[in-house]
């Protein structure tokens, strides 16, 4: 469906319980979903906090779809397959 | 064990001595920090609510800016609403150039953008970014004071509200173990202080801000809800926002504790000064001169004015009815120049329509102009003309707290009021006489086809002052008030007066002229009576002369006799001769 594939970017803030959860989750659901086709960065504000103001972070984690247009914004530890599935575009609401 | 007990005592007094006062953190804005006794609480949150458009955003901006600028405490400002960009705008109009501070590093500006359209939940989350955030820019200009607006904001922006209570009661956690001084403004709630109860989270300090709107003038009011651990006021303070900045007036809090001075000031009116003991008002008194329209108030006032600013002092007019200039034109007619005043700064003239905004709004402009004019002398006129802006119980209202401000500060003032009916009563409707040391009652009389003015001291506390009601010459050298005219038929004014003094000098001249009448027919009669006294001196002379002739030649004809006698020869025969002779001789003598 989508030839360039989805360039997701995962804000976390150290190694919290949260922001592992969220990894895992994040890497399960790309490897079921979208398998070959995306590409994950993980931004840690610990280690740059000027980051949060200059990309608009304020919950953690956040999860944000770079490509394919438009940006979409998934906060949450990414628990919820579904709402996942749907924040990502991946399956129609 | 004396010894010891008492030791303990000493020690327990001087813990309790010792005791911390809640620390404060000044924020630079006039009336503010005086309600506060010193600011906010230092290292703590403090909430600031109201609904839009009261002032949250400038007065939390104030804040930093003073902070920044004043008392070398840098500070971060967490915008919710505003971009910074428009922030950096919109506080130009208070004339606080941030960038400038920005460039500083002494303030840090971070707008958090939250589109709840852009936001999918999925699962457990935290505010550990805005955390984060809020961390770095403290770190990044070391700030000491902080500002959170709106915060209310997240409400909207995230579902969950439970992670986000939570994660607020962590915030303002945070906040105070940072140690900084933190105002989080927060949207007025319906029957609450806010819409989503923040003030359960900050319990510190709470100030409200309040829009109102009366009769169509709204008026700025603040409220300290609570401080907790320290005292403050309680009232609701009216304040301003303007060009000049934000200023609270604690005014409600004014008392009856002024000095009262004995020094005087002249009022500008020589004729009016005699009658005030010849020394003129009180210094730090209130004046009132109240009168018809044209009765000369304004006239009475620039020449107050006038000589408050010749004497070297400020003074500041308030015009309620004319502008400056036309006032400045006015006053040339009688001689006065206020112009070179306003030229040298000791006169300034604050003109407003008093519909510009409601009652506490001019009260608290003119607190401000007074207190940063530092003026010696206010001239208010006319008073009256604020009975548009207010009921007059509130125009009595806030005149006691403009007097008691005044009175405070030892400024001597002079208000004017116009009345349509007696001068009397409708200055008793705002009941402001019995706030005045001194009125004075200006009458604008008919009589005999023409309006004669007349002036008069109905009271003056505190010295002996004349009784008579003066006339009131308004001429190009100023006003004049003429020497009491009291005839035989009581005072009167004008071409009355004239008259009465023509007829007065008529009578006179009759009687002086009888009077001379009268010396001169005196003079005639001495004259008169001189002469007859002359007349009967000649003829009693004239008398004495004929008897001494009488006596003289009676004397001569008794020697001839004798003489007569001794020539004949006595003879025996000569008896009987010389009785003969002696008898013819007589008959001669007698032809």
């Amino acid at each position: 469906m989508l030839e360039e594939g989805y360039s997701l970017r995962l804000y976390v803030a150290g190694q919290t319980p949260k922001s592992i959860a969220a990894i895992a989750n994040l890497k399960r659901i790309c490897e079921q979903h979208l398998a070959g086709k995306y590409r994950i960065e993980i931004v840690d504000l610990m280690a740059n906090p000027a980051l949060a103001q200059r990309h608009q972070i304020i919950a953690i984690p956040t999860l944000i779809r770079q490509l394919p247009e438009p940006v979409k914004r998934i906060i949450g530890d990414l628990s919820n397959v579904e709402k996942v599935l749907v924040g990502l575009d991946i399956r129609p609401n | 064990m004396c010894v010891v007990l008492f030791m303990n005592s000493t020690k327990a007094r001087a813990a309790a001595l010792a005791i911390p006062a809640v620390e404060k953190c000044p924020t630079g804005i006039a009336g503010l920090d005086e309600i506060t006794l010193g600011g906010l609480p230092k290292g703590r949150p403090t909430l600031l609510c109201g609904s839009a458009g009261c002032g949250k955003t400038l007065l939390a901006m104030t804040f930093l800016y003073n902070g920044a600028v004043n008392y070398d405490e840098p500070g971060v400002f967490i915008a919710f609403e505003e971009r910074t960009e428009e922030l950096i705008k919109n506080v130009g109009s208070l004339n606080y150039d941030l960038q400038k501070l920005i460039d500083q590093k002494k303030l840090a500006l971070d707008y958090v953008h939250i589109d709840p359209s852009q936001i999918a939940e999925a699962g457990d989350y935290d505010l550990e970014g805005l955390f984060l955030r809020l961390g770095f820019a403290i770190d990044s200009v070391g700030a000491k004071r902080v500002v959170l607006d709106t915060i209310d904001v997240l409400f909207s922006g995230l579902k969950n509200h439970l992670i986000l209570r939570s994660e607020l009661r962590r915030l303002f956690g945070w906040l105070k173990d940072k140690g900084v001084t933190a105002i989080v403004t927060g949207e007025r709630g319906d029957g609450t202080l806010t819409r989503h109860g923040l003030e359960e989270y900050v319990a510190d300090c709470v100030i409200l801000l309040d829009n109102r709107i009366e009769d169509q003038l709204s008026t700025r009011r603040l409220r300290l809800v609570k401080y907790r651990g320290s005292a403050h006021g309680t009232n609701e303070y009216p304040f301003i926002i303007d060009h000049a900045g934000i200023v609270v007036m604690p005014i409600t809090s004014a008392g009856l504790a002024h000095d009262a001075s004995s020094e005087r000031v002249s009022s500008g009116i020589a004729d009016l000064d005699a009658m005030l003991e010849g020394k003129g008002y009180f210094k730090g008194s209130c004046v009132l001169i109240s009168g018809m329209p044209g009765s000369g108030k304004s006239t009475v006032a620039a020449h107050f004015a006038n000589s408050i600013c010749a004497s070297g002092a400020r003074c500041i007019y308030f015009a309620m009815e004319e502008s400056p200039q036309q006032i400045i034109r006015n006053m040339r007619a009688v001689g006065l120049d206020l112009g070179k005043w306003v030229d040298r700064k000791l006169l300034k003239f604050s003109a407003r329509r008093p519909n510009l905004y409601g009652l506490e709004t001019h009260l608290a402009a003119m607190h401000r102009d007074v207190g940063d004019f530092d003026s010696h002398g206010v001239v208010v006129d006319p008073i009256s003309a604020l009975m548009s802006a207010g009921f007059a119980g509130d125009v009595h209202a806030m005149t006691l707290r403009l007097v008691d401000f005044l009175k405070t500060r030892g400024v001597t003032t002079l208000f004017t009021n116009l009345g349509l009916g007696s001068a009397e009563t409708s200055t008793t409707q705002m009941r402001i006489s019995s706030l005045m040391d001194t009125w004075l009652l200006l009458y604008n009389r008919e009589s005999n086809g023409e309006h004669n003015r007349q002036l008069y001291v109905l009271k003056s506390r505190g010295m002996a002052h004349s009784n008579q009601i003066r006339e009131f010459l308004l001429s190009s050298e100023g006003i004049k008030l003429r020497e009491a005219y009291i005839g035989p038929e009581g005072g009167s004014t004008g071409s009355a007066r004239l008259a009465q003094e023509a007829k007065e000098k008529s009578v006179q001249r009759l009687r002086q002229q009888e009077i001379s009448r009268r010396s001169r027919e005196a003079d005639r009669r001495r004259l008169e009576i001189s002469t007859q006294i002359a007349a009967l001196q000649a003829q009693l002379e004239e008398d004495e002369i004929l008897s001494r002739q009488a006596i003289e030649s009676e004397d001569q004809l008794a020697a001839d006799r004798l003489a007569m006698a001794s020539t004949r020869q006595p003879t025996p025969s000569a008896k009987s001769t010389a009785k003969l002779s002696s008898k013819g001789k007589p008959r001669l003598v007698q032809k």
